[in-house]
């Protein structure tokens, strides 16, 4: 009986093993090309601009053009709540949000800000980031869905 | 797999069935308790598991440890210490900028207090989770703990007080905490021969009126009494809703060898006063202005600092010239513990050398004060007949009686120090239905809402004064303990010992469903009004004012801003002003420099705590977070460069890159 839970746990760890390597062997799922590769049915890398992450948000509606209004208001918020970690146009504690769209669905973006415990637990791209980042946690500050939606409208300026 | 854990479960059987073994054949002393709890699901009833939450807080006090200690039941877990009338250098209270304030008194910053009774606050007589207030017994003083944040939200020194023992028993919605003094002394405070006690010295009852909204506490009024020495309180409900009840000993008024000298009297007073009279000869302008010089110490959320100001006089109402705000009621002999049942109508009292438990009436207290039949009077106070007061008597219950408590269901609870035990009897027909012993020497005992209107029941909780064998030994210093009773049933059952910090003298307990709710997470860092608040990593900088230097720094996962100093120098006193930038649950972050003489700082996601640093050497040194904040928390640190007094090392700051000058 105990040498049966004994297998069953060696399998388990290689099972968990072989995520891992194959998680770090994947380049990082970035840039433009990645949105015009036919989804794979056995990989377990989503499409980054249609994985929408884990989280409250499920579709968010971006309009033609840039609501500036919003978008200052986004940027206030950023300032105060998010500096501390991201600076604009370069890598900091975590990464930079320029370009941020080009590279996620703004729902994942969304996500990430409202929900991002779960997020580096549950989503394959954030699992990623964290180790990329050095294990440094995405810090949750508590902003509302309207706040991190301001944000996101800020985050298309740069 | 089934088997495998069917074998496991049965070598654990056979592993307990052994300790039961042994355990049996231990000393004689624990005999009744281990069959007691091993001879039904004891185990069972207090076993929350991994994962769960226990059903009721217990705010024990800490005794001489100033504290507060907070546990669940029914598994006797261990949350927390509040730091009240303490020092506590894990959390930074009492050595922060911010909180040595609320430790400010007359006689200067007192970091310690013998506290006694915590008492939740009510409405309606019912305990509704607000507030926990508690008195400080040496340096005569009142705490109340805010219960969203689990923390010291005010601190008030007591006027002519010579020791806050009977306090703060609250009325039953929390308008007044009393404050009444163990030792009577010359007001205002003079010179005299002690000898002339009878004389000169005074006792006074103050009444604290509590800001419904805010909780702030002021004191509304003091009655002066003669000289006795007033020992526990109980504020009445229902009917006598606007009296409390205190004890008193010492009608002797001696002022020496008391335990044989303030033991002569056959018998000794509750002293009954009517507040709501009180009320009525305030506004009718019968109050005294009396000197005195006390202290009032509100810690604010919102600036995160508690500020001290000193107060000159009080308000006296005396007994002699306010007929009907003071009776007494003969009661034997020594009386400690005073509490009024839930419906209001008896006043239990504990005579510590008495046989019996006394009750007197409510009503009949009334009728006798009406057809004024008094035996007597002290100092102009009068005294009722002891038959005309009497409600009934619990006859030969047990060896010293302190203190009561009340279920839903019309039983009482008695605690009975030198018989070991708490005897359970019902109100009104003062029969005795049940008696357990308890391990060893029990103070007071606690019921949830046991002494308010309306008394949750489930257990009840025996505070020892002294463990003997009962726990693992620690030298000559052994841990004080709680036991925990189910009343569910007609017989009590012991279903637990844990052990408690500093004597646990009073403690309360509440449904953990009248707390949860109003638990605060985190402080917004929008709302945070503290006069040196860094709200963004931007705002960080380092300032100097002569040779204060001030350091406006921020924290988040896992780094300083800043984290390198230079320009500081030997003599300076530097601030350090840490704002915790986190907007999250359970996320504080730590902050210690080499060299402090204080502490360390824990700082609450949105808040702001100050450290002052006075480098006394040149060099460079470390500073670092202290709470695991993170994977990379050990990575969270930095350095400090002092310079000698004389030198030109400019001041600047940064993190990540240097900076230029500033």
């Amino acid at each position: 009986m105990k040498k049966q839970v004994l297998n069953l746990l060696a399998l388990l760890m290689l099972l968990a093993a072989i995520g891992c390597s194959s998680d770090k062997s994947e380049p990082a799922a970035a840039g433009g090309d990645a949105a015009a590769k036919p989804k794979s049915m056995v990989s377990d890398e989503p499409d980054p601009l249609e994985n929408k992450g884990v989280g409250p948000i499920t579709s968010v509606e971006l309009g033609a053009t840039v609501d500036q209004a919003m978008a200052d208001k986004g940027k206030a918020v950023y300032d105060k709540m998010c500096t501390a970690c991201h600076k604009a146009t370069e890598k900091f504690i975590g990464p930079a949000p320029t370009g941020i769209l080009d590279r996620r669905s703004p729902e994942w973006v969304m996500n990430m800000i409202l929900n991002p415990e779960k997020m580096v637990k549950e989503d394959p791209i954030a699992k990623k980031l964290l180790m990329e980042f050095n294990g440094s946690p995405m810090a949750n500050q508590n902003l509302t869905e309207e706040e991190a939606r301001q944000v996101l409208e800020y985050f298309r300026t740069l | 797999m089934k088997n495998h854990s069917n074998q496991l479960s049965n070598l654990m059987l056979a592993a307990m069935a052994a300790l039961v073994l042994v355990l049996a054949s231990c000393g004689q002393g624990n005999k009744g308790a281990t069959t007691g709890a091993l001879g039904s699901n004891a185990a069972q009833k207090t076993y929350v598991a991994p994962g769960s939450l226990d059903e009721f807080y217990l705010f024990t006090s800490g005794g001489f440890s100033g504290q507060i200690g907070v546990y669940g039941l029914p598994s006797g877990r261990l949350f927390k210490q509040i730091p009240v009338f303490s020092l506590d250098a894990e959390k930074g209270y009492g050595f922060n900028e911010e909180t040595k304030p609320l430790l400010q008194t007359s006689h200067g910053f007192i970091p310690w207090d013998d506290s006694h009774h915590p008492a939740l606050s009510q409405t309606n007589g019912e305990t509704d989770g607000r507030w926990i207030f508690i008195n400080g017994n040496n340096t005569p003083r009142l705490a109340r703990v805010d219960l969203s944040t689990f923390e010291t939200a005010e601190i008030l020194e007591i006027p002519n007080s010579g020791g806050n023992h009977s306090s703060p028993y609250l009325t039953m919605n929390t308008e007044y905490v009393v404050a009444g003094t163990r030792f009577s002394v010359p007001i205002p405070q003079k010179d005299v021969a002690i000898s002339s006690y009878a004389e000169n010295f005074k006792g006074a009852l103050s009444f604290v009126k509590v800001d419904p909204k805010t909780g702030r506490m002021n004191v509304e009024f003091q009655v002066l009494m003669p000289g006795l020495n007033f020992d526990l309180a109980s504020s009445g409900k229902g009917p006598s809703h606007g009296w409390t009840f205190f004890t008193s000993y010492n009608s002797e008024l001696k002022n020496s060898l008391l335990e044989v000298n303030a033991s002569q009297n056959d018998k000794d007073f509750v002293a009954a006063i009517n507040w709501k009279k009180a009320e009525e000869y305030l506004k009718a302008g019968k109050a005294k202005d009396f000197p005195a010089n006390y202290y009032h110490n509100v810690y604010s959320d919102e600036t995160h600092t508690a500020t001290s100001t000193q107060l000159k006089s009080v308000k006296v109402l005396i007994p002699s010239e306010c007929p009907g705000l003071v009776y007494l009621l003969p009661t034997p002999k020594s009386p400690h513990g005073v509490d009024v049942d839930p419906t209001g109508e008896y006043i239990v009292c504990s005579g510590k050398l008495s046989a019996d438990i006394t009750a007197h009436s409510f009503t009949k207290m009334l009728k006798a004060a009406d057809n004024k039949e008094f035996d007597g009077d002290i100092s102009g106070v009068p005294i009722l007949k002891f038959e005309s007061v009497l409600g009934g008597t619990v006859k030969e219950p047990g060896l010293g009686p302190l203190h009561t408590e009340f279920d839903a269901n019309g039983n009482a609870y008695t605690s009975f120090f030198i018989s070991s035990e708490i005897v359970k009897w019902k109100v009104g027909t003062w029969e005795v239905v049940d008696r357990q012993p308890t391990y060893y020497s029990i103070g007071h005992l606690c019921v949830p809402g046991g002494n308010s209107a309306k008394p949750e029941g489930k257990y009840v909780i025996a505070l020892n004064k002294i463990t003997k064998d009962r726990y693992l030994p620690t030298g000559p210093e052994l841990t004080q303990s709680a036991q925990l009773y189910s009343i569910d049933g007609d017989k009590m059952e012991l279903l637990l010992d844990f052990p408690t910090v500093g004597e646990p003298h009073y403690a309360q307990a509440i449904s953990a469903s009248r707390v949860i709710p109003k638990q605060k997470q985190f402080f917004k860092l929008s709302e945070n009004k503290h006069k040196y608040v860094t709200p963004t990593e931007k705002d960080a900088k380092v300032v100097r004012e002569g040779n204060v230097v001030h350091v406006y720094m921020t924290t988040i996962r896992s780094h300083f801003m800043p984290d390198n100093i230079e320009g500081v120098k030997v003599g300076d006193k530097v601030y350090f002003h840490v704002t915790n930038l986190e907007q999250d649950f359970d996320v504080p972050h730590g902050f210690a420099v080499m060299g402090a003489t204080n502490a360390e700082l824990l700082i609450m996601p949105g808040q702001t705590e100050t450290l002052l640093w006075e480098p006394k050497k040149e060099g460079v040194f470390p500073m670092y977070c202290t709470d695991f904040c993170s994977a990379l928390h050990q990575e969270m640190q930095g350095y400090i460069r002092v310079s000698p007094a004389s030198s030109a090392t400019a001041l600047k700051w940064w993190l990540g890159e240097e900076k230029p000058v500033q």
